[in-house]
């Protein structure tokens, strides 16, 4: 079994990310950015109603539109319509005002008299109007059982009861979905904004019948997918048959409206957990029920870990009795996709609130309670390492026992990722060159994460270089193909593939040079001995260079006002394991951006649908609340370097636990529990007795 | 106080237009509306700019850009639509990202709140001219060096915000830095990075906020 060397110059250093030239000079080509010769503008027109019968499509006027020189339905009427903001019909033209005019151009004639469903709460009840005519909104309750909850309860010296509910979340990457794409008689290039290279190229085969060497798909840089981008979408595929029809490319990017209705979401959820614990502080018996929906269905789109709405229950720690039962509800809205760690988050949150209000309930440290009963080795040492450097013991004070109207309070919550262990099937090349040039390519897609950037690292540390003599190049279906970046695997997948291609390439050199070994200072005599030929290598993933799972825990500090009920995230520490790490820079930065989204869904994201009309009321970024940089917590990072365990992907484990941190530190500011995300002022006050519940959305 | 400057609206200017139009408006108040848009039709018959496409020039990063484009194209599909100059990019096209941020005679604008014919007359600057003779400029290379980046897709535009505010500010505040940075937004959650960058072009050094620790 292959090993890594144990005294890296580049391995867990801090290496500049490879590509930020490119991307701070505005010489980066995003898929968005694609200027392909005689492309055109491509739009779509969408459904209007949340339901309805499609009974004919028009185009003749939009296609008389000056400057547009396509116009496609999606299929041939009649057809149904089931959310708001489904894909009826799209063009292309010249200019975006053209487009925009020929989309009001378009003549559909539908039946809207269907009825429509939008909650799930409404969704789930016998009567309500059906998602799809022939099957129940609410599937079969998915149950498992162990033990027997029933009477474990009454063996229980504390038992807690909570109806704990998260949102819809929507990806919102900055970089909308969509791709330019080329038709023509040689086939199908597809400029796309995508996690799954292979994927797009495996859906757009498939939806254009044609044959998968016919159809390439290039991803020189994306601005983000966090689940939502794995393949060709509904996009994907018109613009394909608007270039054929035009022929010409077509660029067609999704706006943010679009973004926010049809390409995918996280599923809420509404779990009602019930839980005791015996005097000892043991976990004895768990009993949740749970529902949530994936809108109209778990979309074909969610790569890397489905898009449904169950989540992992009971989760992270080991109860002897327990008993689970969930169900995915229909509603009239787009279908969900994976979003990072699909049902890790939700999990997360209702487990670790009800963890925080028994704890409370035995009168224990919550912390305490939790080392109790967590069996993750790796996770006791987190909580240990990360409740020093955060200060639990000075800080913890017992719930709402903080003075004044701004009330601090402090929480933890814990994480689990089972993946990260990345792809087998992942293969690689590089070419070197007799000057000592060398170029990796890989068919796998940087998203951000630093993809390429772990290439330059493995490569210059296995070979004797420095990360800038290595040339990466990824995001091309015609180089050796890889995973879809999706479950934290594009880390574990390629490091051991880049350091098969390097081990077999010294090989080679050694052999055709005649010099003992070609790293570092050899390295460039022993190209030379190629003369005028390059040296085509090849490699494989490689076992033991790669593992998983992976845990993680974070602390939280909250300011709590009582009088606004604004809770500002003051701290979090963030302590996080990925066996060997590779790039400590670009890691950070994964971790940051995983915090941060965690505290969006804790305290400002909410997909809001209106029931009377069944649209989305904030499609957009006025209404829908990412955090912004005035939000910004202190956050420290603490890695746990395990290179024993080899590459483990961290994408999705650090977004885990964060909602639960905050909201514990919520309840422990105010002594209350607010039992809903995200934690809006109005829910604060609410829970303190100082105003009306909220109407639920 | 300097008596603001003359907006220009295309070729006609703003205060032109309504003295057109304001004379008539106002003397017959209690007049039918017909009237009113009649006067308008008049004065728009005068000097008016489109529908259709018009010869539009812009100054980007020093160069003049001639362009022919409908009046209701925007700053922001100006460059990158009808330019190779995608360095600004689309993330809402509503003013509520800030990705297609650009300065405009040294002031940071959404460029996609800006009709490229508005824009004639102005310095425009993207994030492809801060890098003069390839040389980054402090608030590149920062970006660099504290990795305040990850898809990239926000980060021309908060490299932008950060230019102009350190133009003005060369020393700024955390508060102040958040502040100006406030009408960015970043989905990949760098802004703990960016705020390291912007210390680190103004010359303020930082603790890092990462630590390592070996596993036993
Ligand atoms: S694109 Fe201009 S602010 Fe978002
Ligand atoms: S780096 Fe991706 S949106 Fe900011």
């Amino acid at each position: 079994m292959s090993s890594w060397p144990s005294n890296p110059k580049y391995i867990s250093g801090s290496v500049k990310r490879v590509d930020a030239p490119a991307k701070v000079t505005g010489r980066a080509r995003y898929a968005s950015d694609i200027q392909a010769p005689g492309w055109l503008y491509g739009m779509i027109l969408r459904s209007k109603w949340p339901s309805a019968k499609i009974l004919s499509v028009n185009l003749d006027k939009a296609l008389k539109v000056p400057g547009i020189k396509a116009a496609v339905a999606v299929r041939d009427a009649p057809f149904n319509v089931r959310f708001y903001g489904e894909e009826i019909a799209a063009v292309a033209g010249t200019s975006k005002q053209a487009c925009l005019d020929a989309l009001r151009a378009i003549e559909v004639k539908a039946d809207v008299s269907k009825d429509f469903v939008v909650h799930e709460s409404d969704a789930i009840k016998e009567d309500s109007p059906r998602v799809w005519e022939d099957s129940a909104n609410a599937g079969a309750p998915r149950a498992h059982n162990k033990g027997d909850a029933e009477s474990a309860f009454s063996e229980c010296a504390a038992v807690i009861e909570g109806f704990y509910t998260t949102p819809v979340l929507i990806h919102n990457p900055m970089e909308t979905h969509g791709s330019t794409v080329s038709w023509t008689d040689e086939g199908v290039t597809s400029w796309a904004s995508t996690q799954g290279i292979s994927s797009v190229q495996d859906g757009l085969a498939g939806a254009l019948q044609l044959d998968r060497s016919r159809v390439r798909v290039l991803t020189d840089f994306m601005g983000g997918g966090f689940g939502s981008k794995f393949g060709p979408g509904a996009e994907g595929v018109l613009a394909a048959r608007l270039s054929q029809q035009a022929k010409a490319p077509v660029r067609l990017m999704l706006t943010r409206f679009d973004q926010n209705l049809a390409v995918g979401n996280r599923p809420s959820s509404f779990q009602k957990i019930k839980m005791g614990a015996t005097s000892d502080g043991k976990l004895h018996a768990f009993q949740i029920e749970n529902y949530g929906t994936a809108g109209i269905g778990a979309g074909g789109d969610s790569g890397g870990g489905g898009g449904g709405a169950n989540i992992p229950s009971p989760y992270l720690y080991k109860v002897p009795n327990y008993r689970v039962s969930q169900t995915s509800v229909a509603v009239n809205a787009g279908s969900s996709r994976a979003f990072r760690a699909p049902g890790h988050p939700p999990a997360s949150y209702g487990m670790e609130c009800a963890m925080d209000d028994l704890a409370v309930k035995l009168g224990m440290d919550p912390l305490e309670f939790r080392l109790l009963n967590d069996s993750s080795e790796i996770r006791q040492r987190e909580y240990k390492t990360g409740a020093e450097k955060f200060g639990w013991k000075e800080k913890y004070q017992k719930p709402g026992s903080s003075p004044g109207v701004i009330k601090t309070g402090i929480g933890c919550a814990g994480a689990a990722w089972p993946g990260g262990r990345g792809a087998s099937y992942t293969t690689g090349e590089a070419q070197i060159n007799p000057d000592g040039s060398v170029e990796f390519r890989l068919g796998v897609q940087d998203i951000g994460t630093g993809t390429k950037t772990v290439i330059a690292v493995v490569a210059a540390e296995m070979l004797g270089l420095t990360p800038e003599q290595i040339t990466v190049k990824v995001g091309d279906t015609n180089f050796p193909p890889g995973p879809g970046s999706g479950g934290s695997t594009t880390c574990p997948s390629v490091s051991p593939v880049v350091y098969d291609i390097c081990a077999n390439a010294l090989q080679q050199l050694q052999a055709k040079s005649g010099l003992p070994d070609a790293r570092g200072d050899n390295w460039f005599p022993a190209c030379k001995k190629l003369g005028v030929t390059p040296l085509k290598v090849s490699g494989q993933w490689q076992e033991g260079l790669a593992s998983g799972p992976a845990y993680g825990v974070q602390f939280a500090e909250v300011d709590v006002d009582t009088e606004t009920g604004l809770v500002t995230a003051k701290k979090i520490v963030a302590v996080h394991d990925c066996g060997l790490i590779i790039d400590r820079l670009t890691l950070a930065s994964t971790i940051n951006g995983g915090v941060i989204m965690g505290m969006g869904y804790a305290l400002y994201e909410e997909r809001v649908m209106d029931s009377l009309s069944g649209v989305v009321l904030n499609p957009n970024f006025e209404t829908y609340k990412v955090s912004g940089i005035s939000d910004m917590p202190d956050i420290e990072v603490v890695l746990i370097n395990m290179p024993e365990r080899g590459v483990v992907g961290i994408g999705e484990p650090a977004t885990v636990p964060t909602a639960g941190a905050i909201a514990n530190a919520v309840a422990n500011a105010i002594g209350v529990r607010v039992y809903s995300l995200p934690i809006t002022p109005a829910k604060v006050l609410a829970a303190l007795g100082k105003v009306p519940a909220p109407v639920p959305s | 106080m300097k008596k603001p400057e003359e907006e220009k609206f295309g070729i006609v200017s703003r205060r032109e237009f309504i003295k057109g139009l304001g004379v008539t408006a106002i003397s017959t108040v209690a007049a039918q509306t017909a009237a009113v848009a009649q006067e308008l039709e008049k004065a728009n018959a005068e000097k008016v700019i489109g529908p259709g496409a018009v010869p539009v020039t812009l100054s980007v990063n020093g160069q003049n850009l001639q362009l022919q484009l409908e009046p209701r194209v925007t700053l922001l599909d100006a460059l990158r639509n009808y330019s190779s100059l995608t360095g600004a990019k689309e993330g809402c096209d509503r003013a509520a990202c800030g990705a297609c941020t650009v300065l405009m005679d040294g002031r940071p604008i959404y460029s996609c709140q800006k009709l490229a014919i508005e824009a004639q007359g102005h310095q425009i600057t993207t994030v492809e001219g801060l890098a003069a003779n390839g040389n980054l400029s402090p608030v590149q290379q920062a970006f660099i060096d504290k990795d305040a980046l990850q898809c990239g897709y926000c980060t021309p535009g908060f490299i932008m915000s950060v230019t102009a505010l350190l133009q003005k500010n060369p020393r700024p505040t955390l508060a102040e830095t958040k502040h100006a940075c406030s009408g960015n937004l970043c989905r990949c959650g760098t802004q703990p990075h960016i705020l390291q960058a912007v210390f680190q072009a103004a010359g303020v050094s930082m603790a890092d906020k990462t630590e390592v620790i070996k596993h036993v």
